[in-house]
């Protein structure tokens, strides 16, 4: 079986910082991996360099068994060669943000619909059909027709997980999804998270959520200084972490 | 008193004067929405050599009367040989042209500002997701950047529109028979305020309450989303709570 998202070799520079110092990454279908990490760690520009948000200066992607071709950009980073491959890759790989970035002009279903209009042509009635679908699926049906501005910040997350889900991807990413929740709020976005994983969708999750960690995702990966420090099976990983660094970051996670 | 059998006698010209006005600032504003679109997304551009030709255009331009513009553009142009024996002199010879050239220039200046801020407001979150959805940078142009910008330029806009309707009173200076013009007519002949330069305000004032409603419409349908009745769930209305212990 070929492994559907295949990271290599990825290196990230910002002038003459290096944050990512050679990291690999490989996603089976159905994995769902946690990145864990102190802040700084570079776990977030690692989850964005694997839909070229942030542009890495090395390294080697591919998709589905497919290599994505890259060029250099002005300023020596990665970019991916062909406009269209870079395109159809991103429909197939959605992504979470931390700070929602839902379209505020928009109502919740228009944020829904827009992609699967776009991208893959659905009409105005289909799209809304799979907008309201997804909507209900998160949770938020009764506010398809609200304005971001108005809705809670849970409220405002399900409706980008279901932006995200509408695009039927092969692969999800979440980039610090409840981050940016008051701390009433991330159980409702983190119980969908689960439902998800629950049935069998491939995720890669930037979180602070250990228990996420240890008891939703098959493989935990963390991140120290630029590179993988440790990974491997949750809950072999989170019990018995054979670093120091990790078992520094644990009992600061539990404090 | 006011002169009731002049007012309705000279109301037939101030109607003229107000089609003028009207021809006046819809022809500027449009060609200056036009010109204004270009500029702001220049304006707002992180490469130095798009952003300050732009700057430069809206300083020198804010940074001068209108008036001052016009008469350069209808005194001043005509004093160059160059400019009367080229092609466009027949239009510079009119002042109908001359007015609409400077109103044009002007509105395009404080237009171009007010986008530009609109442009460079833009959350980077938004247009972060909508690129990794897959959308074609046209398409994230279209659908999320121009929509949410020319929402947020919206009020301050229709503030600019009903300021160049009141600056195409300076077109009289230059033989434009608008509302103003005809104002100063009647007074000079009659010496009269009420009955001139009154009614010519009212005219103004009608425009102003005019503009004003019209911007107010297009602000409901297009800020529906700073519009907390647009969001709210009639069917989820928040319960009356009782209190516990009255």
């Amino acid at each position: 079986m070929t492994a559907l998202l295949e990271a290599s070799g990825i290196r990230k520079k910002f002038g003459t910082r290096e944050v990512l110092r050679g990291l690999g990454l490989t996603a089976g279908r159905g994995d769902v991996i946690s990145m864990i990490g102190a802040s700084g760690s570079g776990k977030s520009t690692f989850l964005r360099c694997l839909n070229f948000l942030e542009h890495p200066t090395e390294g080697q992607i591919a998709f589905a068994g497919a290599a994505l071709t890259c060029r250099r950009d002005r300023l020596g980073d990665l970019v991916v060669a062909d406009e269209a491959q870079l395109r159809a890759f991103r429909a197939r790989v959605t992504m979470v943000f931390q700070q929602f970035n839902l379209w505020s002009h928009m109502t919740a279903r228009e944020n829904v619909m827009l992609g699967p209009i776009r991208v893959h042509g659905l009409s105005k009635a289909e799209a809304a059909e799979r907008a309201d679908h997804y909507l209900a699926r998160v949770g938020v049906a009764h506010r398809a027709a609200a304005y971001p501005g108005f809705l809670s910040g849970g409220e405002q997350q399900r409706v980008a997980i279901a932006r995200a889900l509408a695009m039927e991807p092969e692969l999800m990413l979440f980039d610090e999804p409840t981050s940016a929740l008051d701390p009433e709020l991330v159980g409702e976005v983190l119980r969908v998270m689960r439902s998800l994983a629950e049935e069998g969708r491939t995720m890669i999750v930037v979180t602070h959520e250990m228990n996420f960690a240890r008891e939703v995702s098959n493989r935990v990966i963390f991140l120290d200084q630029g590179v993988i420090a440790e990974e491997g099976d949750p809950r072999e990983v989170l019990r018995r972490p054979s670093t120091e660094r990790l078992q520094g970051f644990l009992a600061a996670q539990a404090a | 008193m006011i002169n009731w059998t002049l007012v309705r006698e000279m109301l037939p010209v101030f109607w003229d004067g107000l089609q003028m006005t009207l021809i006046l600032l819809i022809a500027s504003a449009i060609t200056g929405l036009l010109l204004a679109v270009p500029l702001a997304v220049a304006r707002a551009a992180r490469s130095r050599w798009l952003s300050w030709p732009a700057f430069g255009y809206t300083y020198v331009i804010r940074g001068t009367p209108l008036l001052v513009q016009l008469f350069i553009i209808y005194y001043g142009l005509p004093q160059f040989g160059l400019i009367r024996n080229s092609a466009l002199w027949p239009l510079l010879r009119d002042p109908w042209f001359c007015a609409w050239l400077a109103f044009t220039l002007n509105t395009t200046a404080y237009t171009a500002e007010i986008f530009a801020g609109a442009i460079r407001t833009t959350p980077p979150g938004e247009i972060e997701a909508a690129r990794a959805m897959g959308l074609t940078r046209a398409q994230v142009f279209r659908d999320v950047f121009w929509p949410g910008a020319w929402r947020r330029a919206l009020p301050q806009y229709g503030n600019e529109i009903v300021q160049l309707m009141h600056a195409t009173a300076l077109a009289s200076t230059v033989t434009i028979v608008e509302i103003l013009r005809v104002g100063r007519d009647v007074y000079t002949n009659y010496l009269v305020i009420p009955e001139s330069f009154g009614l010519a305000a009212l005219f103004y004032l009608g425009l102003t309450v005019l503009l004003t409603t019209m911007f107010r419409l297009l602000e409901r349908h297009f800020l529906r989303h700073l519009d907390p009745r647009a969001s709210a769930t009639p069917a989820q209305a928040e319960p009356r709570k009782a209190p516990l212990h009255a």
